[in-house]
């Protein structure tokens, strides 16, 4: 029996109705919920276990279903502490726990918020390579190029919302894409509509995007749009004075403010 | 009328009610003269200018953009141009990552008082905005559909 295994079964013995964790899957590792202790075997967790699983979390019909168990990875974790910081879960329905040493090491159980931010401490954001590659590009375009760019890309976008499904922080129950009084994104698919919808998913998101980039590996056709959330992210932890990926104390960056913020650009 | 064939940027002024927007008036009363290229859209507060507004109004056709409000620590709501200021840092920021030209924007404070401010920061705007030319870059792609699509079809 693994640590895993043993953990969920123990948990489902107790007051914890479900267990979201991962399962192999046909390609990699996939979502799972395990509801019965039979089913417990299939969980696994490795480094493959990288869908943000805190997406799930914050759906009306997972709440109700009582207190619920997460094997979470570290995505995961910084999502789930976000959302704790803006009450969107309740910790006490959670029994969180993650394998470390990416399912070689022992189960670490997280009882609060503070237990989550120590963990993550040292934790680096995923992929930021991948990101620095494509920053020095853009960088060094001028503002016309990055326009290019940019429209360029968003023109493949099909407007399927793979983004916002995605993104654990992305929770309205009304997003402003389905308020048609006014209709302030066109519905359709033109480079312009998509533009304005992504700046204002990453505009809604900005001081409180955890960076895990689960809405750039949503895109089926591949658009950076990760590096917007990640860029706005680490650039704005500098200007406002926030560490990148962790709940924010003191309320999200856009919904504080400092009396004596940069003022440079305001004539 | 000699400079017919001159560029007249259209600007379009978001102000807030309790200082720019009398401070405006107080430019009229004053009789001071100001370039007429300015579409004066009032707010209740800074705060309330949500970035869409701005994304439309260049989508609308404008060629530059003034906001305006009271000077930090005047503001009627007590913060709200605190909160504002917050949104205009990380949205320009936003623009530019995606290369908008944040130069056609033009962030600025003006209260009730300074009705020669607003005259210079529109004469001064108009001088900047002619010199950039009219913003076909943004119009061109928010009129994707009425121009080039349909175009095609024809």
């Amino acid at each position: 029996m693994s640590k895993i295994e043993e953990k969920a079964v123990q948990m489902l013995g107790g007051d914890v109705k479900t267990v979201l964790g991962y399962e192999k899957g046909s390609k990699g590792t996939r979502p799972f919920f395990c509801h019965t202790t039979e089913d417990a075997a299939k969980l696994v967790y490795d480094e493959n276990a990288s869908t943000n699983l805190a997406a799930y979390l914050v759906k009306q019909e997972i709440k109700d279903e009582g207190k619920i168990g997460v094997c979470a990875n570290t995505i995961t974790l910084r999502a789930i502490a976000q959302l704790a910081s803006e009450n969107q879960i309740d910790m006490n329905s959670l029994a969180l726990f993650t394998v470390l040493d990416e399912g070689k090491g022992d189960v670490k159980d997280f009882a609060s918020v503070d237990d989550i931010n120590a963990y993550l401490a040292d934790k680096p954001l995923p992929d930021s390579e991948k990101y620095d590659n494509l920053d020095k590009k853009l960088e060094a375009m001028t503002s016309e190029e990055r326009w290019t760019f940019w429209v360029n890309e968003f023109s493949r976008c099909i407007k399927c919302y793979a983004c916002r499904a995605a993104c654990p922080l992305c929770y309205c129950t009304r997003c402003i894409t389905d308020v048609n009084r006014p209709q302030w994104i066109n519905p359709w698919p033109s480079p312009m509509a998509n533009m304005e919808w992504q700046v204002n998913r990453v505009m809604h998101m900005t001081g409180r995007c955890i960076g895990c980039g689960a809405c750039q590996n949503a895109c089926p056709v591949g658009i950076p749009i990760g590096y917007l959330s990640r860029k706005m992210l680490v650039d704005m932890s500098k200007e406002f004075g926030y560490i990148p990926g962790q709940a924010m104390k003191d309320g999200n960056s856009l919904s504080t403010f400092k009396p004596d913020d940069q003022e440079n650009f305001i004539h | 009328m000699d400079n017919n064939n001159e560029f007249e940027p259209k600007i379009v002024a978001f102000v807030c009610n309790w200082c720019t927007y009398a401070g405006a008036d107080l430019t009229g009363t004053s009789r001071i003269k100001y370039a007429t290229n300015v579409k004066i859209v009032r707010f209740p507060c800074t705060g309330r200018i949500d970035f869409m507004l701005l994304l439309k109004a260049f989508a609308g056709g404008a060629d530059g953009i003034i906001i305006s409000g009271c000077h930090p620590n005047d503001c009627h709501y007590t913060s709200g141009n605190f909160h504002a200021r917050r949104r205009w840092i990380t949205f320009r920021h936003m623009l530019e990552i995606l290369g908008v030209d944040v130069r056609r924007i033009c962030f600025t404070w003006v209260s009730a008082a300074e009705g020669a401010k607003w005259a210079d920061v529109v004469n001064d705007n108009v001088a900047n905005i002619r010199k950039l030319g009219p913003y076909k870059e943004y119009t061109k792609v928010a009129q994707y559909f009425e121009k080039e699509a349909y175009n095609e079809q024809d």
